[in-house]
């Protein structure tokens, strides 16, 4: 049955993917990237990869067709007709995918229990977790403990994302004069329902984004999770009520603290596990006992990563829906 | 049957990636270059989860009464991948709206002319 | 035990019904709002009738509150989408299908009447 799931979502989303290339209206091939998203996040529900799923339906269906939309309320939706001649570019492509075909045929049978990957450092961690880390979800402690560099580094590349999309696209300031904010707001007035909804719904998100964050040690979850989670909640509130209210609420300035303050806090466990005499990051040294003290790590630098990924990613939203609002008003 | 079974899931990872690559190449509008760079890492993604599935494995949550467990080892890699990667879509577009500001269109060809221009 | 396993899974054939009839109606209805009120369907009824079939299925334990939790909240969000979209198409200025008869009739009949007074 899992097969047969699986299946007939791939062919969905080959069809789904066939159907981008030859749209030429943007809205619609933006639309479509977030139905390919949450088809994608289907598929890996059935594939095992709960984690994964959650966060491919959180960060694809919502931040990213988010970012593409406000992009292109600045760009124009329509792509225009392209004269260069596509023989070329389709030779590459069918040279380099029948090359590839070729190449998954010594790929080892999907799914076999005795598959190479399956027998490096895998049986480790699902042999030895319950007494090195003892958490019951495998992936959380692989992610904060085993591969905690890893992480770290992650974090700090979205971290430098940030950056990167600020300097760019300047930082949002909160506006002063409230003239400009009136227009904006006067589009969503008619909309009561949308508003009572947003009101009523909005903290039960954060809710869930809080509940994403601090149960991710027992099931599905954690800090990349439960950070966009949180900040599409921020989002949807700029969305219904404008950008300004959301500001007041938080302001982009905090953000910016906020996001820093959650790589050092991920970092100072590093640090702190250094003093008390062992590696970067070994959580062993935190408390008297290691599975207490590697409980007390992940639970900490988890909240780093989930404080960090919220402020990045709203402080990117306020920086594109900032541009939009710039264009809407001249 | 059994040998397409096999590696139908690697064929459409194929397919997905040469999608994406073709929109990359093919396509003059940035937006749509960026969308089909999101299919590409997509279908990365559906590669490295393809491979840490077992059949009859359950997803890595320890339980009573399972003996099977799926790899955990790629859905962490993945898991953080997909976060870096929509934060680096925002670099990209971001990178696009200035585009736009200064040359006045997102299209590959016309901002290339107006650079030959000067 | 059996009772309560016919009664879901008639319950979880009707909602795929209504799925599968929303999705037709996607598809096959004439005009914007027509095609809405397909979608909402789905986003209604089905999902009722589906977990609904499921909440027999379990057996009343965490689950069933999780399921709860999910029908509520589906409860509240899919018909405030439905009206969204349709309150923005409306003030965008599409019309329904009548209306844009109607509305074509008349250009039609001051054609005429222009036509006559010339």
């Amino acid at each position: 049955m899992a097969v047969l799931i699986d299946l007939v979502l791939l062919s969905m989303l080959a069809i789904t993917a066939l159907r981008v290339i030859f749209l030429k209206d943007l809205f619609a091939v933006v639309m479509l990237f977030g139905i390919y998203s949450l088809l994608s996040a289907l598929i890996f529900v059935n594939l095992d990869a709960v984690d994964v799923a959650f966060t491919e339906a959180a960060v694809g269906a919502g931040i990213s067709t988010v970012l593409m939309l406000s992009t292109l309320a600045l760009t124009g939706r329509t792509e225009k007709e392209n004269k260069r001649s596509s023989v070329l570019p389709l030779l590459v492509v069918i040279a380099t995918g029948a090359a590839l075909i070729y190449g998954t045929l010594d790929m080892p049978p999907f799914g076999a229990a005795d598959n190479p990957i399956h027998q490096h450092v895998a049986p480790r961690y699902i042999e030895e977790s319950p007494k090195e880390v003892g958490l019951p979800n495998l992936v959380t402690s692989v992610l904060a403990s085993y591969r905690g560099f890893d992480t770290f580094g992650e974090t700090v590349v979205v971290f430098s994302a940030m950056v990167g999309v600020l300097s760019l696209l300047g930082a949002a300031r909160r506006r002063e004069n409230s003239d400009d904010a009136a227009v904006i707001v006067a589009g969503f007035k008619g909309h009561k329902v949308l508003r009572v909804v947003a009101k009523l719904i909005i903290p039960l998100i954060i809710l869930f984004a809080l509940y994403v964050q601090f149960h991710g040690d027992f099931g599905p979850g954690g800090g990349f999770q439960a950070g966009v989670i949180a900040a599409a909640a921020f989002i949807l509130y700029a969305l219904v009520f404008s950008l300004s209210h959301a500001m007041q609420v938080v302001s982009p300035k905090f953000l910016q603290l906020l996001a820093s303050l959650g790589v050092l806090l991920y970092a100072s466990v590093g640090i702190y596990s250094m003093l008390k005499g062992g590696h970067f990051l070994d959580y062993n040294k935190l408390a008297a006992d290691p599975l207490v003290g590697q409980h007390f790590g992940i639970l900490i630098i988890e909240l780093g990563v989930g404080i960090a990924v919220f402020a990045v990613m709203l402080s990117i939203f306020y920086a594109f829906a900032h541009q939009v609002e710039r264009s809407t008003i001249k | 049957m059994s040998y397409v079974l096999d590696y139908y899931n690697y064929w459409v990872v194929v397919f997905l990636m040469m999608a994406g690559f073709y929109t990359v190449i093919s396509a003059n509008n940035l937006v749509k270059k960026i969308v089909g760079l999101n299919i590409f890492q997509t279908s990365v993604f559906m590669l490295y989860i393809t491979m840490g599935k077992v059949s009859d494995g359950t997803a890595p949550i320890l339980a009573e009464g399972v003996t099977q467990y799926s790899n955990p080892l790629p859905h962490v890699l993945i898991l953080t991948a997909i976060v870096v990667g929509v934060a680096t879509t925002a670099v990209g577009l971001s990178l696009i709206v200035r585009i736009k500001r200064a040359y006045g269109t997102v299209e590959e060809n016309e901002f290339e002319n107006k650079d030959d221009a000067i | 035990m059996l009772v309560l396993d016919i009664v879901s899974s008639i319950l979880l054939m009707t909602g795929i019904f209504f799925g599968f009839s929303g999705a037709v109606g996607l598809f096959r209805f004439p005009d914007f709002f027509t095609r809405v009120h397909a979608a909402s369907i789905t986003d209604s009824i089905a999902v009722i009738l589906i977990i609904a079939g499921l909440l027999l299925q379990t057996s009343f334990d965490l689950n069933t509150a999780k399921l709860m939790f999910i029908l509520m909240f589906l409860m509240i969000t899919s018909p405030t989408a439905s009206h969204a979209l349709a309150k923005s198409a409306r003030h965008g200025g599409l019309l329904t299908l009548g209306e844009s008869k109607q509305q074509q009739k008349q250009q039609k009949e001051q054609m005429q009447q222009q036509e006559a007074g010339q």
